[in-house]
């Protein structure tokens, strides 16, 4: 099941020093898809950016570690690329999105949320992968597939059921829904319904970091943002002006694009004129890492360096992993388009079975520590199927808050007075 | 003091179709002054600049944290402090170097606004003084400076993010539209978004259609923002002040034609309230309401109506959305008359929405229908003739009141 690109981080170096690029299989047997596509191969010089940049940038460092690590693990003694405590973790993380998930699917089919509700499962790697090398103060950006971004980051599961149930004691009040997830105390900066417009409030993020670090001489300040976002973004013009402007002042914020190949029944290979999206980052002066996203061990080794890249000063990183959805776009999607075979292909791959299958094979842990953990996620998961159920509804006062941060922002009304004096702006009929 | 017009290049000035005599702008106020505690009255040689002869309201406790540190002003007389004059452009940047001063999280983001100092020199000096990453120079992706500047603003910052031309913006509207106005509401009040999006925009000196846009009429719909367009140097001070202090997100109007106007204000601090309308000329036959470079074609107007014997109050409502229905209101039950003249398009443009404005809450007071005089909905011709042609002209106006007071 492994490709040629399955395990190997692949880098440009911008400085236009190494010319040599690793022979490729065809994309179809990378991809999945049935599609063929007409092989181009990669140029050979990439403009003088570096020149222009005026600064070398060390990027050979992550490949180098990367394949030094690889090399290690194969011959140091223990072998071992996680711990039992973190594999545990890993594993627990990487449960609890996909039975969230899961549940999520029971839950909108019994009519207990609505609207456009996108699943993650066979995502997990990604988000388990990065997430969980980050502190509390890192931010992390998402996209409407953001359930288990939230999960991940610390979010309560409870709190974001009730969001989706569209109670008032969910992260957002309800007010922001599947698509729209937000946590200040988690740092999550959102959940964005279009695609691409969460990257520049990333970026945004990561300029804070900096600006606190230099302009208000918070010495200490190393908060990183981590950006996700699927392949249909790449093509998107918000895309190619972040990684510019991320590599130009050298913000600390991590690119990740979840590549699972399919934009609702868009195939990447249809839409995009050069479907290496790794590819894409050196093009801006910074380092391009292709990672299967499939696997988490695999995966956790790219933030590793990415996150320690952008927390010491050296700027962004783009890193592609390639994944897939087993579900379709959204619960609404019928997903008729994609291949059967494709999909078992990646069923097969299934991140939390490898990952079992590797603890075990690797006597780290055994099925009834496993059997435990899934069932605390199962308690987990319906325990917050409860409270979401058991909370209440939005009152009818919750309708004008939070418009402003400011009320006064609502304007002087014909009595002289702010609007927001108005006793029935807090019941919520006050015409505003 | 009368603001004067400082000619200084044919794109800059400011040119009325018949000759203009500064001095005569000074109207003498009607009005005697009532020591109030309002802190924002600035006595600027007779002349109210602001609201402050209306009975005082319930809510001035709330606004008053917003306003000038002087809280006797009213009595402190402003004739041992002349104050200084300078023109439109230079206030504006007075204004957002103080606020830089006093909270380092202020910061400027946009093209050329760091080493050029501006397009139109608003942001002059600034880099020297505060540095580079104080004042970005972006490079021309304005939906993904504006969108950095949302971000930074959700975590911390207060950024104040120019467009060179207000139309260009309509680049960044994904990130205005759904980022700008919205997440504070969609992230159920974790998130505030403090930030200023500021630049020229309207009808300049023959800059072809699409430098010569009006864009409050396209983002007046976004919920969750508040639009404010500054008229005189002393208003652009003010306004940028509060709009950088203000929690909420904020878009401030500055005209092409209106930077070079120079007028004289005050040395001490001041801030204006960003809901409150201006009134420029206390009249009892007719509420004129007006925003921006209209301003000034309403006024010129105004000294033919006077001559011909009419009365014309004139408003400038500065605060765009929401807009101040106060003191509209009060004028509009003095006068029974309205005219709007603005230089926004005449279809879905701010005169349409405070013609509703003003039906649903003063119908009764009026006596006659309301005009709304707007530029036509054209795209703005290059040819000097039709680019005159399309905006509203103090003619225009003149006949319109006579029109509505017959």
């Amino acid at each position: 099941m492994a490709t040629a690109f399955s395990s190997i981080g692949v880098i440009q170096n911008p400085h236009c020093e190494s010319r040599s690029v690793p022979s490729r299989k065809l994309y179809s047997a990378v991809l999945g898809s049935t599609q063929k596509f007409r092989f181009n191969p990669p140029s050979r010089s990439i403009s003088g950016c570096s020149e222009t940049l005026g600064k070398p940038s060390p990027i050979y460092a992550i490949s180098e570690v990367f394949k030094e690590k690889k090399r290690k693990s194969a011959s140091s003694s223990s072998g071992l690329l996680i711990t039992k405590e973190e594999g545990l973790e890993v594993y627990e993380d990487m449960v609890l999105g996909r039975c969230f998930e899961d549940m999520c699917a029971q839950m909108y089919y019994r009519g207990k949320m609505f609207g456009f509700v996108h699943l993650y499962n066979g995502q997990e790697a990604v988000s388990t992968g990065f997430i969980k090398l980050l502190k509390k103060e890192d931010c992390v950006v998402s996209t409407y597939r953001d359930h288990v971004h939230a999960l991940s980051k610390g979010i309560p599961a409870r709190e974001v059921m009730s969001e989706l149930f569209g109670k008032t004691t969910g992260c957002c009040r309800g007010q922001g829904g599947s698509m729209h997830m937000f946590s200040k105390e988690h740092n999550l900066i959102g959940g964005f319904a279009f695609i691409g417009e969460g990257i520049p409030v990333a970026t945004g993020a990561a300029f804070t970091s900096k600006y606190r670090r230099e302009a208000l001489n918070e010495t200490d300040c190393d908060h990183v943002t981590l950006a996700f976002f699927g392949d249909g973004t790449c093509n998107n013009g918000q895309f190619y002006e972040c990684l510019n402007m991320a590599a130009l002042w050298k913000l600390p914020i991590v690119f990740v694009v979840e590549n699972n190949l399919w934009a609702i029944g868009m195939s990447h290979l249809r839409s995009t004129s050069d479907p290496e999206i790794w590819k894409k980052g050196p093009a801006f002066g910074m380092p391009g890492v292709h990672v299967d996203g499939m696997d988490v061990l695999k995966v956790r080794e790219v933030p590793k360096e990415a996150i320690g890249r952008a927390r010491r000063g050296e700027g962004p990183t783009l890193v592609e992993c390639e994944t897939y959805r087993f579900r379709g776009h959204s619960l609404a999607d019928p997903d008729e388009l994609r291949d059967p075979a494709e999909k078992a292909r990646y069923a097969a791959r299934d991140p939390i079975a490898t990952l079992k299958k590797y603890m075990i094979d690797n006597n780290l842990a055994n099925e009834v520590e496993f059997k435990a953990i899934d069932k605390k996620i199962d308690e987990i998961v319906e325990d917050s199927v409860e409270f979401a159920d058991g909370s209440p509804q939005p009152s009818r006062s919750q309708l004008l808050e939070n418009v402003f941060a400011d009320p006064k922002g609502f304007g002087i009304g014909p009595d002289g007075r702010y609007r927001c004096a108005d006793p029935k702006f807090t019941e919520g009929t006050a015409h505003v | 003091m009368a603001a004067t017009f400082q000619g200084l290049g044919a794109a800059a000035a400011l040119s009325l179709s018949g000759s203009f005599d500064p001095n005569r702008l000074h109207l003498p106020c009607r009005r005697s002054l009532s020591v109030t505690r309002l802190s924002f009255v600035v006595r600027l040689e007779e002349r109210i600049v602001s609201g402050s002869n209306l009975p005082p309201r319930r809510a001035q406790q709330l606004v008053s944290k917003a306003v000038a540190t002087k809280a006797d002003a009213a009595s402190a007389s402003t004739a041992s402090k002349p104050g200084h004059e300078l023109l439109l452009f230079e206030a504006l940047r007075e204004g957002l170097e103080e606020e830089m001063d006093r909270d380092p999280q202020v910061c400027v983001m946009g093209e050329d606004v760091g080493h050029y100092g501006g397009s139109y020199k608003v942001t002059k000096g600034l880099a020297d003084k505060f540095g580079d990453l104080r004042v970005l120079d972006t490079p021309i992706a304005e939906n993904a400076f504006t969108g950095m500047g949302i971000g930074a603003a959700m975590t911390g910052l207060r950024p104040v993010v120019e467009g060179m031309n207000m139309g260009f913006l309509l680049l960044a509207f994904n990130q205005i539209s759904n980022n700008c106005g919205m997440l504070h509401y969609t992230s159920g009040g974790q998130f505030k978004i403090p930030i200023v999006i500021r630049g020229p925009g309207g009808v300049g000196r023959q800059l072809g259609a699409e430098h010569s846009q009006r864009l409050e009429s396209y983002f007046q719909s976004i919920p969750g923002i508040q639009m404010v367009a500054c008229s005189t140097p002393y208003n652009a001070k003010g306004l940028m002040k509060a709009a950088i202090r203000s929690e909420n997100p904020v878009i401030l109007f500055e005209h092409v034609l209106l930077y070079n106007l120079k007028e004289r204000i005050p040395d001490e601090e001041y801030v204006l309230n960003l809901e409150e309308a201006e009134m420029v000329r206390p009249g009892e036959h007719i509420t004129i309401l007006t925003y921006s470079r209209m301003r000034y074609h309403v006024m010129q107007a105004a000294k033919t109506l006077v001559n011909k014997g009419y009365d014309p109050e004139v408003i400038d409502i500065r605060s765009l959305k929401p807009f101040d229905l106060y003191t509209i209101g009060n004028s509009v039950k003095k006068t029974h008359r309205v005219l709007i003249v603005e230089e926004c398009m005449r279809t879905g443009g701010i005169g349409a929405s405070l013609t509703a404005a003003i039906t649903e809450n003063f119908h009764d007071y009026l006596d006659a229908p309301i005009m709304c005089l707007s530029s036509q909905d054209v795209p703005t011709p290059y040819a000097g003739t039709l680019e005159n042609w399309t905006v509203v002209q103090p003619a225009q106006i003149v006949t319109a009141v006579e029109q509505l007071c017959q």
